[in-house]
Parts: structure tokens; sequence; C-alpha cells
């Protein structure tokens, strides 16, 4: 008979809002060789959760292949991002854009402060989101590891919060997880670590952290080899959270056998264990 | 008459529509949004929507992003 033991590895879906994720982990679609090696990527990390920018069509270019002719839109959901909005008009005026443009309620929502750290505006984020999320989106919103900011923006209507790891591109990976936890602890709606991931260990120690996902870009893209890297972060990904639910044993700082003390040969006969 | 499209000026023949626009920059309807002086403009009108002199017209579509 063969021995299922699929159950012991079930796991709730990511839900945001009214959409469900198998993958908990979040891609994006920037800084690719090519879109050949993004979709490669995309399918190699496992992820049914895709971001992408809106920009001006480039008027000079030789109109040719789009990013579109390269998700597939059964398999993705495409998550509309604001990136490189400095102002919450900005940012109010890309989501409504994207939602023309996709048809998605959906809006990764990042109002900058500068574009030397790419840190979020907290005061102008939580204005967007408020406003956003009154005329209808599903606003998943990039910010801060701040725990009461989080608390403020979940009031405020956000279908998700997501705290930078570290700054967006630098790698560094979660450089507070105490924060992110606390955050996880206050809010009832996912947090998914955005911005900041280097590489695999990263997604684990996030996802063991018992947060809801992690998005990343850079750190599969900008990899010698990403479509490898894909498939690093997608085993990082269940590897950390399987960890976290499985719960992991406590620190302690001395030593703790795995084999048994007793009956050891040479020693005494009285301490054979019972076979 | 003078419009402009993504920040650079625009000659384009009197009475033209967004949809006739779009045709004579060779670009895919289904994978633009519009914005006509800062507001939105719905694909469903695309093709009834005059253009007026002056007009700020963006096309904007999806990139590469994280």
């Amino acid at each position: 008979m063969k021995n299922d033991l699929s159950a012991h590895l079930s796991d709730s879906k990511l839900r945001v809002g009214s959409y469900e994720f198998d993958s908990r982990l979040l891609v994006g679609t920037g800084k690719y060789k090519d879109f050949a090696e993004m979709r490669d990527a995309l399918e190699l990390s496992g992820t049914d959760c895709v971001t992408v920018a809106i920009r001006r069509v480039d008027l000079k270019a030789a109109k040719g292949e789009s990013i579109f002719d390269y998700i597939d839109r059964d398999k993705y959901t495409i998550l509309p991002n604001t990136a490189f909005c400095f102002d919450a008009e900005s940012a109010l005026r890309t989501a409504r854009l994207a939602r023309e443009l996709l048809g998605t309620d959906l809006c990764k929502l990042e109002v900058l402060g500068d574009t030397k750290t790419l840190l979020p505006d907290p005061i102008a984020t939580l204005e967007a989101t408020r406003i956003l999320a009154a005329e209808g989106f599903t606003v998943m919103v990039y910010t801060s590891d701040d725990p009461r900011l989080a608390v403020h923006l979940a009031e405020a209507g956000a279908a998700a919060i997501m705290p930078a790891g570290s700054p967006i591109g630098s790698g560094q990976g979660v450089l507070n997880p105490n924060a992110v936890r606390i955050i996880q602890e206050l809010v009832d709606v996912p947090v998914i670590v955005d911005a900041g991931v280097g590489t695999a260990s990263d997604v684990s120690l996030a996802m063991e952290l018992g947060i809801d996902g992690v998005l990343l870009n850079s750190a599969i893209a900008l990899a010698q080899q990403p479509l490898r890297m894909a498939a690093a972060m997608r085993d990082a990904t269940s590897a950390g959270r399987n960890a976290f639910l499985a719960g992991r044993i406590p620190r302690k700082l001395y030593a703790n056998a795995s084999s048994p003390a007793e009956g050891v040969i040479g020693g005494q006969p009285s301490a054979a264990p019972t076979v | 008459m003078m419009l402009t499209v993504n920040g650079e000026a625009r000659d384009v023949a009197a009475g033209m529509t967004v949809l006739g626009l779009l045709e004579e920059l060779s670009l895919r309807p289904e994978i633009v949004a519009v914005e006509i002086n800062g507001e939105l403009a719905l694909r469903a009108g695309h093709g009834t929507r005059v253009l007026s002199e002056g007009d700020v017209v963006e096309f904007v579509t999806l990139v590469g992003g994280g």
C-alpha cells in the first residue's frame, strides 16, 4: 500500500482580498536579459503572482513584442506597481491607468521618498492607501518595517502590508526580523516582505518568521544564473514555510545528544536499553 | 493641430480620435492605456473621443518591474 504523506504537508493558500495564490513567492518582471529569460524564470520560481510596472509607450522604439506576450494570464495574476512615484497623486494616476490597462483592481502601491534610498514616504503612502481602498482597489502596500505605520495602513484599507526587508535592490535580506514579526502580530491582513532579498536563505529566514509571503525581483533577475536562482527561491520559500509550520526546536546553550547515552559498548550491563 | 503626446509636441490632423492616433502610431490598443489632460480615457470611448488642440495625451503600457 502506498504511504501517502501529502496530508502532512498541506498548507492554506495565500489570500489577499478576494485573490488566492498557491505560491507564497511573488516575483517581479524587471531586469531580465530578455522576455524569454523572464518567462522561464517565472515558471521555475513556482510563482503565480507577478509584478509589472506602468510606463509611457516609447513612441520611437520599433513596434515589436510586448511583455504582455510573455505572461500567461491564465497562469499568473498580474500585480501592477506604482514604482518610481514620489507623490500620492502620481501613484493614484498610475494605479488607475493600470486598472484600465489590465482590468484588475490589484495595486502594489509604492510612494517613495527619494531616488537614493527608494524608501517609502510613509505619510503619502498612507494617504494614497486610503484613497485607493475607497475607490475599490485591492491595495498591497510597500512600506517601511514600522509596526505602528503598518497598523495605520491596515486600518486605511490595505489588503496586504509589504514591509521592505532592506532597501530595494540592496540584497541585504531582512535587516529587522523583529519588526517584521511584530507587524505580523499586529495586523490581520497578510504580511509580505517586499524588497531587499539577496539570496535563498533570506527568503527562508523571512518565511520562518511566519510571514505570509515574499516578493522579490533583482535577486533572481541579476543572479549569475537567473533560472537556477528562480528554482532556489521556490525551494527556499517552501523550506521556510514548512519550517515555520513545523515549529522549530528551542535554542539551547549546551549539547543534547540525538543518540542514546545508554548501552554504549564497554559500559555497564544494567544501562542497556530495552529493545 | 498640435498635441503633446508622451511629453513631445506632435502635429495631427484635426478631428483625430484617440483610436485614430493609436493607429497612426502603430500602437496595439489592447496593451495601451490612455490619459488625456491628466484624466483617464476609458478604452470604450477611444473610437469616439475627438482630440482637441493643445491636449496633453499619455499613452502607457506594461514594462518589466518589481
